[in-house]
């Protein structure tokens, strides 16, 4: 699966992972030890039933884990070591199962929310929102209310919104789920399509098989109770030197 | 590891959490004990050096105390429980239906209601030459004079209970409302009726015994508030004697300055009768629960409750109707000319009461708008940035947290209002602005912090979550998408308390020494033996500030956002 090799870390790696609940009693193992890799534009699924920590385990990676919640081990994004930053500053994007659209802003101000303080100049950013929203197919939407879209249209909107925060990598955290058959195989092409252009590496975690095939990359299968017992790409397919993706360690 | 790096730049909220207690709780704490130490003899300025147990003996030498306690209780139980009773009954046999839904509209505004307006719109309905008589005489009662029976003030201070029990029935109703959502009474009540009791026996015994705990402390606050209410008791209540804290507050006032000591010794009076009042409810808790689960163990499902269900929402339809004509009957009379008994209507209506009093009440106004919005607004600050806290840091607030934001509300302010006025003359401070809105603030950031910690708790969290792995910074995440998003929970809050510090009438008169003039203390000053149409002027305008609050904080976010786009410029997916 690694085209790209990691030991010049680029793309997300998982090394050692853990996430235990602070009790009093002594901390309680809630998932993991977790090493992976996702190289650049390449998609990785971690399925499991629900429950088992699936969304645990994004939100560890992009920070917005419960302070109940202790972490240990690393992720590693493009080499550098981003475990303790602040999740605004780990430039790790996330799509979950709602869109969760601001309903106060309309689809241009959810994207421009999106876009970086960087990207300076009212019509620049204009530009920006214009340009992305054209490029799903929805130019013409800036000033809708995201309430009169389509479920459809939500789902790309809010895609749209990660992807002009600059991501480094993409977090799928069931994104597909809520919608009905015909859209969800559409939905699931064009998060693909725009995570492998450019070049994110990409996370999907998920309780739907179908997700795992059309994703085409290594699937690696979370226990109910937290633990990683191997992964379905066990052997035959080399991995990275030191993070053999879904390798329980 | 986790969750550290995510405070940075917010440390500061870390400190609000503290502060807003001191802020609250320092000085019903230092109140107390200065009023503690001259009830026992110690105050230095008025040539108290020493304890002694005289103010006690004293105060319980005083003719009519007795009567006064026997008032105190009679009023602030009997008030509280009939109130309790009335919520009982009307959501037991209106659970979830239409009925009770109207009643919850409009009940609504009569929460900010203050309690004097609705005091004195009562006394200007029921008191003998009140509407009420006036509607049905002389063609039905043959009373061309008005009666000759206390129906205000009367001695066993029913009127005021009537108007504890109107007052406070709004305030309990929506506490157990809001409460019910919380032990999911949906599914208990259709769990009971599958198993084949009637509607009514099963609410009381399903639901009840889980919503209780839920709404104890509102149950003490309007127990505590009933057994300790001044302004109200002030314009219902008997005044030979009065009530036992009405009573005080004419020790505090009395020239004679020896007087302040029985005052003392009578403010902890009142505080042990609030105790010892909640202590008696407990009990009856303890005992109505031992009996309530012999009831439930044996079985009975109770019938249809058909005429229990019709007739229950007859007393608080009554009770509501009241409220309103009582507000109805102030608005009337500060526009009135003359009125003479026994026309229904006034003959003649002017605006010459509100011309006349312009000027005054214009300024009176301004500074209860003031004192409210400047308190409302510490207060909006102080509670948001608790909560904001609260969720940076995943901490949950426990039920000792939540006892500590009631104290306020469960301590008798006459118990304490004298002791911190002590305090506040030492520091120099009495009679400022900033004694006036902290006083408040001991009110109003309790009901503040209650009105938005649901809802801002309930935001969904992912929101948040997502706009941080934006790139959003915390304080972006907060001003951009929480506070839009909670815009009219966060304007709600600050009505309620503003309408909390419109109604304050203790705190207005110890921390502004007697010359800080509100609405709440000139209604109220004016009450006795005032001319009917200025008291209307006042009382009417002290009801109208708190409403125009309310309208606002319902309006403006349908304004404020931005406007929906119609449907009808949906393009096709």
């Amino acid at each position: 699966m690694s085209v790209v090799d990691l030991s010049q870390g680029l793309g997300l790696a998982l090394r050692q992972l853990e996430i235990t609940l602070r009790q009093p009693r002594g901390p309680r193992r809630i998932l993991g030890p977790v090493s992976l890799a996702v190289p650049p534009s390449e998609v990785v699924t971690v399925m499991g039933p629900s429950g088992c920590g699936k969304s645990t385990l994004l939100a560890a990676i992009c920070g917005t884990l419960p302070p109940a919640l202790a972490v240990s081990g690393r992720v590693l994004l493009d080499g550098e070591d981003i475990t303790t930053r602040p999740p605004e500053a780990r430039h790790v994007g996330i799509l979950f199962q709602d869109d969760l659209l601001f309903p106060h802003l309309s689809v241009a101000g959810n994207l421009a929310f999106g876009l970086p303080a960087e990207v300076r100049g009212r019509r620049e950013r204009r530009q920006r929102v214009e340009a992305a929203l054209a490029e799903a197919d929805m130019a013409g939407f800036a000033e809708r209310d995201p309430a009169t879209l389509s479920g459809g249209q939500r789902a790309r909107v809010a895609l749209l919104r990660t992807l002009l925060s600059e991501p480094r990598a993409l977090l799928l955290d069931e994104p597909f789920a809520k919608l009905d058959v015909a859209l969800r195989a559409r939905f699931r092409a064009f998060v693909f399509d725009h995570a492998r252009a450019r070049g994110l590496p990409t996370l999907l975690v998920t309780h739907d098989p179908q997700d795992a095939v059309d994703a085409g990359g290594p699937c690696l299968q979370i226990d109910a109770d937290g633990s990683l017992p191997g992964s379905s790409l066990s052997g035959d397919r080399p991995a990275g030197r030191d993070n053999r993706p879904g390798g329980l360690s | 590891m986790s969750g550290g790096p995510r405070l940075a730049g917010g440390d500061f909220l870390r400190f609000v959490p503290a502060l807003t207690l001191v802020l609250f709780l320092a000085p019903v704490a230092a109140g107390l004990v200065g009023t503690w130490l001259p009830a026992f003899g110690y105050l230095p300025v008025l040539g108290g050096e020493r304890f002694t147990l005289a103010p006690w003996i004293h105060l319980l030498a005083q003719p009519g105390l007795g009567e006064s306690l026997r008032l105190t209780l009679l009023s602030g139980l009997l008030s509280t429980l009939v109130t309790f009773a009335l919520v009982v009954l009307l959501l037991a046999a209106c659970h979830g239906g239409r009925l009770l839904m109207a009643l919850h509209s409009a009940m609504a505004p009569l929460i900010a209601v203050p309690h004097a307006a609705v005091a004195l719109g009562l006394a200007f309905l029921i008191a003998p030459s009140g509407w009420l008589v006036r509607l049905v005489s002389p063609w039905a009662t043959g009373w061309n004079l008005p009666p000759d029976v206390a129906t205000v003030q009367d001695p066993n201070a029913l009127a005021l209970i009537l108007g504890l029990v109107v007052k406070e029935l709004p305030f309990l109703l929506l506490a157990t409302l809001a409460a019910l959502g919380q032990v999911r009474a949906d599914e208990r009540l259709a769990v009971a009726r599958s198993l084949g009791y009637g509607p009514v026996t099963a609410w009381v015994k399903a639901v009840l015994p889980a919503v209780y705990p839920q709404i104890r402390l509102p149950v003490y606050a309007v127990l505590a508030y009933a057994l300790s209410v001044v302004d109200m008791a002030l314009i219902l209540g008997p005044l030979t004697p009065p009530t036992l804290a009405v009573q005080v507050l004419r020790w505090f006032n009395d020239p004679d300055l020896s007087l302040r000591f029985t005052a003392a010794a009578g403010a902890s009076l009142q505080l042990l009768v609030v105790a010892g009042g909640i202590a008696l409810w407990r009990l009856g808790e303890i005992v109505a629960g031992r009996l309530g689960r012999g009831w439930i163990a044996g079985g009975a499902r109770g019938g249809n409750a058909r005429f229990l269900r019709a007739a229950a929402a007859g007393p608080v339809l009554l009770l509501v109707t009241l409220a309103v004509l009582g507000l109805v009957a102030l608005a009337l009379w500060s526009v009135t000319r003359r009125w003479r008994y026994p026309d229904a209507l006034p003959s003649a209506f002017a605006l010459e009461t509100w011309a006349r009093q312009a000027p005054e009440a214009g300024a009176v106004a301004g500074t209860t708008l003031a004192v409210g919005l400047i308190a409302a607004g510490i207060a909006l600050v102080l509670a948001l940035a608790c909560l904001e806290n609260e969720q940076r840091r995943g901490l949950t607030l426990g039920s000792r947290a939540l006892w500590l934001l009631y104290t306020p509300l469960l301590v008798p302010q006459v118990a304490f209002l004298f002791g911190a006025q002590v305090l506040a003359i030492q520091t120099r401070i009495d009679a400022t602005w900033l004694a006036v809105v902290w006083s408040h603030l001991l009110f109003v950031v309790p009901y503040v912090f209650l009105t938005l910690g649901d809802p801002y708790r309930a935001l969904d969290a992912r929101y948040a979550r997502a706009a941080l792995c934006l790139g959003a910074r915390p304080a972006r995440v907060f001003w951009q998408v929480k506070l839009p998003m909670l815009l009219q929970p966060v304007l709600l809050a600050a009505a309620v308390g503003f309408a909390v510090s419109v109604t304050q009438y203790l705190p207005t008169l110890f921390a502004g020494g007697g010359r800080f003039a509100t609405l709440t203390t000139e209604a109220v000053g004016l009450a006795t033996g005032g001319d009917r149409r200025v008291v209307a002027v006042y009382a009417f305008l002290q009801a109208l500030l708190p409403l125009v609050a309310f309208v606002g904080a319902l309006t403006l976010p349908h304004l404020l956002l931005r406007p929906r786009h119609p449907a009808l410029d949906r393009a096709p997916a």
